[in-house]
């Protein structure tokens, strides 16, 4: 076994690239609930490679075909049933894990120096998520895939001079049609998938070289034993985080099933009903809205009565968090030293967040657009605003140690 | 011997650059054939002749809806009533008298917005995103929702724009023009061309 070892080792880098990253990979001592997120997103990731790897095999990318080849894989297919339910359910609890990742590190200032280029490329991984999952929503090719789709490219339609042919360009038709359905499939099974791997190792590997953040916001690089040069609030990511993350999985794993087995369309919200109609041009549903984890932002396109300023909107509400390393002057990171002010801030902001979630998903009348129009301006005053707020937010004195 | 070799990275540098721009426009030539792959293939251009409707067969205020390219095709039969209600909702439209000019051709630019006045004919898309609207004539009870002195018309599902009965945008809605009149033409009272102008 070591002999073999030895061989490799002389070859490849594996034993070092082992311990640089897992065996003397050392993170804080003081992880809580929080940092399970970022394995299961890890672990959701290769489940939607896997479940989806297997449901190309009897899907049919063609307008005539798709809704049927779905059907036949939800019925006459062995176990196609489960092989597609954990990849649309599957995508639901990719974007809850990603938007609680998300919030751990609005929370305990993950991105600010030195790791802005994590946050950042964690930014281009959620973007590209947004992608895949409204690509991958077309393939059924159900009503609300349909719809869903016309609107969001006529987005593009929004831009001026360029935008009608840019629209027709990405269609490949005069509307949603077998091209586009086509060129859908090749991009969600294809190219964005292999873009996300790539930046999930970017990712890692700048988490890797500046060291994990914690609750505290304490750098323990700051603070090493003389003698062996390791951090002495660090302890190895293997086996002290990797068993901790087991857990995890296996919890997550439960109440994943749980709506899988249960309820896998959790009552529209993971799957919409309208989408059990084949895809019809002639006929817009009553009620088209987009799954929940896009709500906050088409809540925040449909508040501003005008087409252009809405999709600006809508683009900046998500370009806003690239900016937030640099927005965010507050001398601590963590949510733990930092005053009344942020705290308040912060919490305007989830009230927001949800309440556009709620709202994107109803449809509109005149209270609720009002509504959508206050909770989109605390959303953006949230940002806009925070390197006044954060500078005069009285803060706590930060430990040299982290604490337990 | 070699301490008198006066570096001289000239002709390097410049063999660099000249060597990236051969590549650069190379790389852009070969783009062109995968970026322009993207656009309508020959077959889908051909999907968008034009076609032809009988309308003999509808009666005042139906609304008959066709397929062509894809998109819904309404025709709308108005009555005299609806046409003589049309000017009195002017203020309340965003270009009431269809002054943006990619929404209609030329002979739809009128107060019905159409060649023959009783028919209207409409690309059946909102012009925000691209949803079908519904239609909803004055007499139907859901109008009164949509405004309190609805005299028919058209109401988007997905945004909440609205359109009177000539396919004219309201104020203050998402939809930023009037819904889009194809070109068209009479083949004879009863036939209509859509998609081609006479």
């Amino acid at each position: 076994m070591n002999k073999m070892l030895d061989w490799v080792d002389s070859r490849f880098p594996l034993m070092s690239l082992w311990n640089e990253h897992l065996a003397k990979y050392y993170a804080p001592k003081n992880f809580n609930f929080w940092y399970y997120f970022g394995s299961l997103a890890l672990l959701m990731l290769v489940l939607q490679i896997v479940t989806g790897i297997f449901l190309t095999m009897n899907y049919k990318p063609d307008a005539e075909l798709a809704f049927g080849s779905v059907e036949y894989i939800m019925r006459d297919v062995n176990y196609g049933w489960l092989i597609r339910y954990m990849h649309a359910v599957g995508a639901s609890f990719f974007f809850v894990v990603v938007y609680l990742h998300m919030f751990r590190g609005l929370m305990y200032g993950s991105y600010r120096k030195p790791r802005e280029l994590v946050w950042l490329i964690g930014m281009f991984i959620y973007v590209c998520l947004m992608a895949e999952a409204f690509l991958g929503y077309l393939l059924p090719w159900g009503q609300m895939s349909y719809w869903g789709a016309q609107v969001i490219i006529s987005l593009f339609g929004a831009i001026p001079y360029v935008g009608e042919d840019l629209a027709l360009w990405i269609r490949g038709d005069y509307v949603i049609a077998d091209a586009t359905l086509n060129r859908f499939f090749a991009f969600h099974v294809i190219l964005v998938p292999l873009i996300l791997l790539v930046l999930v190792v970017l990712h890692i590997m700048a988490l890797h070289e500046v060291g994990s953040n914690n609750p505290d916001g304490v750098e323990i690089k700051k603070n090493k034993d003389p003698k062996t040069g390791i951090p002495v609030d660090g302890i190895p990511f293997h086996p002290y985080y990797s068993v901790k993350d087991i857990v995890g999985v296996t919890v997550f794993l439960m109440l994943f099933a749980g709506v899988i087995f249960y309820a896998p369309e959790l009552g529209g919200y993971f799957i919409e009903a309208n989408n059990f109609f084949p895809a019809d041009p002639l006929k817009t549903p009553e009620h088209i809205a987009p799954l929940w984890y896009f709500t906050p932002f088409y809540a925040i396109l449909r508040a501003i009565p005008d087409k252009l300023m809405g999709v600006i909107a809508m683009v900046a509400a998500i370009g806003i968090l690239f900016a937030l390393p640099w927005l965010d002057r507050s001398p601590v990171k963590s949510i733990r030293y930092k005053g009344w002010i942020y705290k308040l801030a912060l919490t305007l902001f989830i009230i927001s967040f949800f309440g556009l979630c709620y709202l994107g998903m109803v449809g509109p009348t005149p209270i609720k657009t009002l509504f959508a129009q206050i909770f989109s301006a605390i959303y953006f005053a949230f940002f806009l605003l925070m390197p006044i707020y954060s500078k005069l937010d009285k803060t706590k004195p930060v430990p040299e140690r982290v604490t337990d | 011997m070699t301490d008198n070799v006066v570096e001289d990275n000239s002709r390097r540098r410049f063999l660099v650059a000249a060597t990236s721009v051969v590549g650069a426009v190379g790389a852009g030539f070969v783009a062109v054939p995968f970026l322009t792959s993207f656009s309508p293939s020959a077959k889908a251009q051909a999907a968008g002749a034009p076609i032809e409707v009988d309308i003999s067969k509808i009666k005042e205020g139906q609304r008959l809806t066709v397929e062509w390219r894809g998109k819904p095709i309404w025709i709308v039969k108005r009555s005299e009533q609806n046409l003589q209600e049309l000017s009195s909702l002017n203020n309340k439209l965003r270009d009431p008298h269809s002054e943006v000019i990619s929404q209609q051709p030329d002979y739809a630019k009128n107060a019905g917005r159409s060649i023959k006045p009783e028919y209207l004919v409409l690309i059946g898309i909102c012009t925000h995103l691209g949803c079908s609207p519904s239609y909803v004539e004055a007499d139907n009870p859901a109008g009164n929702d949509i405004d309190p002195d609805w005299k028919g018309g058209f109401f988007c599902p997905c945004h909440g724009s609205k359109f009177d009965l000539a396919g004219r945008v309201y104020q203050s809605v998402p939809a930023p023009t009037n819904l889009v009149v194809p070109p068209y033409t009479y083949l004879s009272d009863t036939r209509l061309l859509i998609g081609a102008t006479a």
